[in-house]
Order: structure tokens, then C-alpha cells, then sequence
């Protein structure tokens, strides 16, 4: 018998009638994205679950109605949190070279009263996680960013930013993999492909992976 | 195999969509009126998980190079063939060299052609739908121009008979845009005024509005609390930005997202939320997860008297 842990914030509520949103939490949380990333990974393993979404401290899951219902799935997915997680391996340690000469580094030195060597020592220290992968094919939200980095998004989100920018908003950084429109601060730019549309799966970077940034000056 | 003469304004093969491939951040995809698809699919006696053409506001000018059979569901633009007025929700045969056009738009946005065989396409990350995004799957991920050929991709799975109908009375009823709705996860972050206005007031389909989603207008709906960590967002979502215009998901939704989810729109009632149109007004009615199941599964059982033909 495995050890059944308390889950007391847990929260499952209805997204329409064939997927559930469970809220482990809602906190940045490194601990809670662990515990999401093994729900979504137990529940993917159910015939009557299509796909199960792990984002920051919450699992989406998607079921077919016709082998389930809200309340059975929900009953699942309150069993499988109450699981200890299986033992967390380190996820694949990605080294992403950028050059920060974004349009924006001078902006936010400025703004943060740092100069932007500062900014450059900063966002290379840590290694930071993938909490989730989403929004649009092969973005990954990354975290935690420096206290001292924290900034609210641009007022006017850009309509176009270039692929590969690297950026930062609030206590997240992560690299625009397609020219989308986007209203984070663009600190550098690197030539690594973030989506890869004709590999299986399209995406560099999965939920639980460990990205370094270093500077360089290509 | 169909030649294209003229596309048509936007006119792209869809099929059941990649869920698969969320987890990567790649848009569901899909017919955004899985009913019409599905009908269009099973009255040439189709798979339903074949690629059918999904053609948005105008039809394309196709000619058929040999005989097939072929079916016309969800908008009503007019369908002819040969210059002869042909009808809607059933199969028709083509034979070779026929020519199937259409004239004015009469109703709803999106029309589904579905052909015995199904619509040879590229398949991507386990499906032919067209993302327009990654340039992938579909007609080499983009939508149909002028001097395309349609070949067909194989057998049909049943015989191929004409005369298989769907009852006008076991279609959704587009012209009643009424949206059932199950209250979401954040529903409570709403003000009072919002809690009520949600299921009360008319909101208008504005410009913007794809794929992707529909922005609507309307009575704002305002939301309070702290900032919501991203989750995983479903086709239906209505989503609460800030300023509290709504915007309802559709089929090529972003996977993930953080603003507040005040409601979703039910299986059964997505084909109608497929057709509407800008400056179209809807409403969003609750009802219970219950209720949303009943509804589903008499939409499922509409095209029973097909899967058994």
C-alpha cells in the first residue's frame, strides 16, 4: 500500500461537459508542478482519459464522456493525487545560448536601476524549470526569475516578435519559438529551434526540464 | 480526385484534431462544426476520422476528374452542381467532369464537403487537420488555392449509395443562438453583476473573430482576485480578460492560458457557436453537467440511422 498524503486545497471543477480543470494549489511552486506533472502522467494513462494537461499547480484533463463521468473522473483524480508521487527524476538539463542585445534590455536596466551586465549576471545564475509547455507550439513557461529581474508585462504588447527573442515578465522568462505577438521584455535573442515541427514531439523543451542560459556573443 | 477551381474564401481540410500534440503547446485544430463533419463524413460512408474540406463563408469551384460521391453539410451557400440547384445533408453523386459550385451565402459561416474515401491530406502529429500556425498537415499547411487536386484517399468504408439524409429535424438548430453553458472554474471570481449578466445579457460576435476564437461584446464582466497561474484551456472556454470583454475558444484555441474561465459551452451546442458570424447576438444559458450529457448524446444518436446504414 502506498502511503495516501492529504491534498487539502485540491479544487476540481467542471470545463464543460468532457474535461475537468483540478487546482493542486496556486502558488509558484516547485513542489506543487511536480505533483501536477505526475497527476497529468498517472491520468494519461487511463482509457478514459484523451489528454491530461499539466500547467503550474493544476491538471486539465480532457475524458471521453461516453467511458466517464464528471464524478467518476473526478473520484480518479482525487485517489491518484493522494498517491505519492513517484520519486521526481531531474528532468534533461537544456544549455541555451543567447545574446543579450535585446530591443529591450536597456528599457528594463533602467527600469530595475541595474546596469545591463547586471541584468546578463542575473538571468544566467539559475537553472530554472519548465513548469509548463503551452500557449502556442513550443513556448515554455520557465521560472523562477530573480527577484530583482520582477517586472508587470509591457504596457502595449508588441504585434510581432521575432523568433527565438528571449524574455522576462513577472517572475517568468522564456524564448517566443514563433513570431507571435507578445508583451514580455525581449532581453536577448539565441538561434536554438524551440519548435520542431517534424519531430515527435514538436518541442525542445518538456514540462519538468532544467534550462542554463549563457551569454555569448554570436 | 476533385480539381479546384476556385478555393473559395478560406477554405482548409479539417478532420477530428490532434489532442495529442497539446502537451507540445500545438493547437487542438479540427472541424470547428464537428456535426456537420461527422454527417458530411458518414453520408458518403465515411470514417468519421476522415479530412473533410471545411469552407468558411463562401464555397470553393470544384470539378470532379472521375465519378464520386460527395455530400454538403453544415452552412447554406447555395450548393449546385452543373448550374442545377443540388440539396444539402445528403449524398450526391458527381460524375466525371461535373462541376459543384455555389452561390450567396444564405446561412451560418462554415460549410463541410466531405468525399467517399475522404480527402487525401498531410497527416501531422496523428492528424490531417490544417495548422496554419506550424505550416503543417492538411494541404501542406495551408489553405486550398486555385489548381489544388483533391485525390481521394482510399475506400470508403461502406458502399458508396447516394440518398443517405439527415432530417432537417435531427440537425442542430443554427438560427437559435443560444449557447448552453456549464458555469467554469472561476465563475465565482465575477462581481455580482457579472455572475448575472453572463447568463442574462446578449453578447455580439465582433470582427475578431477566427479559429482561434471570437471576441465578443457586450456588458463587461468583471473579475477580482490575484493573477492566475496558466492552465490548460478547452475548446468552448469562455475566458474573461481583463476588461471583460468574453472570448469564447474555438477549435484552433491557444493550449494554455491564465485569465479567468467564467463558463464553457457544451459539446451538443459548439456546431451552432461554429456558425455564427460576425455581428451575430448570442446568449449563454446554464445548465447543469447533467444536462449538457443529455444533450450530448442526442446530438450522437441523430446520426445513428447513418453509422447503421
Amino acid at each position: 500500500m502506498q502511503a495516501l498524503r492529504s491534498v487539502p486545497r485540491m479544487r476540481i471543477h467542471p470545463l464543460g461537459d468532457s474535461a475537468l480543470l483540478a487546482e493542486l494549489g496556486t502558488r509558484l511552486d516547485t513542489a506543487l508542478n511536480t505533483r501536477a506533472i505526475a497527476l497529468a502522467a498517472a491520468l494519461k494513462k487511463r482509457r478514459d482519459v484523451r489528454q491530461a494537461i499539466a500547467g503550474y499547480a493544476s491538471v486539465t484533463v480532457y475524458f471521453d464522456p461516453d467511458q466517464a463521468t464528471h464524478d467518476s473522473l473526478a473520484a480518479a483524480v482525487k485517489r491518484l493525487a493522494g498517491k505519492r508521487p513517484p520519486m521526481a527524476e531531474p528532468g534533461r538539463l537544456h544549455r541555451i545560448p543567447v545574446t543579450y542585445d535585446g530591443p529591450d534590455i536597456e528599457a528594463v536596466a533602467a527600469q530595475l536601476h541595474l546596469t545591463p551586465e547586471k541584468i546578463v549576471e542575473l538571468h544566467t545564475a539559475p537553472i530554472y524549470r519548465v513548469f509548463m509547455v503551452g500557449f502556442v507550439p513550443g513556448w515554455a513557461y520557465l521560472g523562477p526569475l530573480a527577484l530583482e529581474l520582477e517586472l508587470p508585462r509591457r504596457h502595449v504588447p508588441r504585434t510581432q516578435v521575432p523568433a527565438g527573442s528571449v524574455a522576462i515578465a513577472g517572475r517568468q522568462t522564456g524564448i517566443y519559438p514563433l513570431p507571435t505577438p507578445g508583451g514580455w521584455h525581449l532581453i536577448g535573442r539565441t538561434s536554438v529551434k524551440l519548435f520542431l515541427p517534424d519531430s515527435d514531439p514538436p518541442c525542445l523543451f518538456r514540462a519538468g526540464d532544467r534550462v542554463k542560459f549563457f551569454a555569448t556573443n554570436q | 480526385m476533385l480539381h479546384v477551381k476556385e478555393p473559395g474564401l478560406f477554405t482548409t481540410v479539417q478532420d477530428l484534431g490532434r489532442p495529442n500534440a497539446i502537451n507540445s503547446g500545438v493547437q487542438p485544430g479540427g472541424a470547428m462544426d464537428r456535426f456537420a463533419h461527422l454527417a458530411a463524413n458518414l453520408l458518403v460512408g465515411n470514417d468519421p476520422a476522415l479530412a473533410t474540406l471545411e469552407c468558411t463563408f463562401s464555397g470553393p469551384h470544384l470539378v470532379a476528374e472521375h465519378a464520386c460521391l460527395v455530400s454538403i453539410t453544415g452552412a447554406d451557400f447555395d450548393p449546385h452542381v452543373n448550374g442545377a440547384p443540388v440539396p444539402a445533408w445528403t449524398g450526391i453523386f458527381l460524375a466525371a467532369g461535373d462541376r459543384l459550385t455555389f452561390g450567396a451565402r444564405r446561412s451560418g459561416a462554415r460549410l463541410y464537403v466531405a468525399v467517399a474515401g475522404g480527402v487525401q491530406a498531410d497527416r501531422w502529429l496523428g492528424s490531417l487537420s490544417t495548422n496554419l500556425l506550424a505550416a503543417r498537415g492538411g494541404m501542406h499547411g495551408r489553405p486550398l488555392k486555385a489548381g489544388d487536386v483533391l485525390s481521394v484517399a482510399g475506400e470508403p468504408r461502406k458502399p458508396a449509395v447516394s440518398g443517405r439524409r439527415v432530417a432537417e429535424r435531427l440537425r442542430p438548430d443554427y438560427a437559435d443562438h443560444t449557447l448552453c453553458a456549464i458555469a467554469g472554474p472561476h465563475f465565482k471570481r465575477l462581481d455580482p453583476e457579472g455572475r448575472r449578466r453572463l447568463f442574462e445579457a446578449s453578447y455580439r460576435v465582433s470582427r475578431d473573430a477566427d479559429r482561434m476564437g471570437y471576441r465578443l461584446e457586450g456588458p463587461p464582466l468583471l473579475t477580482s482576485g490575484e493573477e492566475l497561474l496558466s492552465f490548460g484551456l478547452v475548446l468552448g472556454a469562455v475566458q474573461v480578460p481583463h476588461g471583460g470583454q468574453p472570448i469564447l475558444l474555438m477549435a484552433d484555441h491557444q493550449t494554455a492560458g491564465g485569465y479567468p474561465v467564467a463558463a464553457a459551452v457544451v459539446t451538443a451546442d459548439l456546431p451552432i457557436a461554429a456558425q455564427l458570424l460576425p455581428g451575430d447576438e448570442l446568449r449563454f444559458t446554464e445548465v447543469t453537467v447533467e444536462r449538457a450529457d443529455q444533450m450530448r448524446r442526442a446530438r450522437a444518436h441523430a446520426l445513428d440511422s447513418l453509422r447503421d446504414a
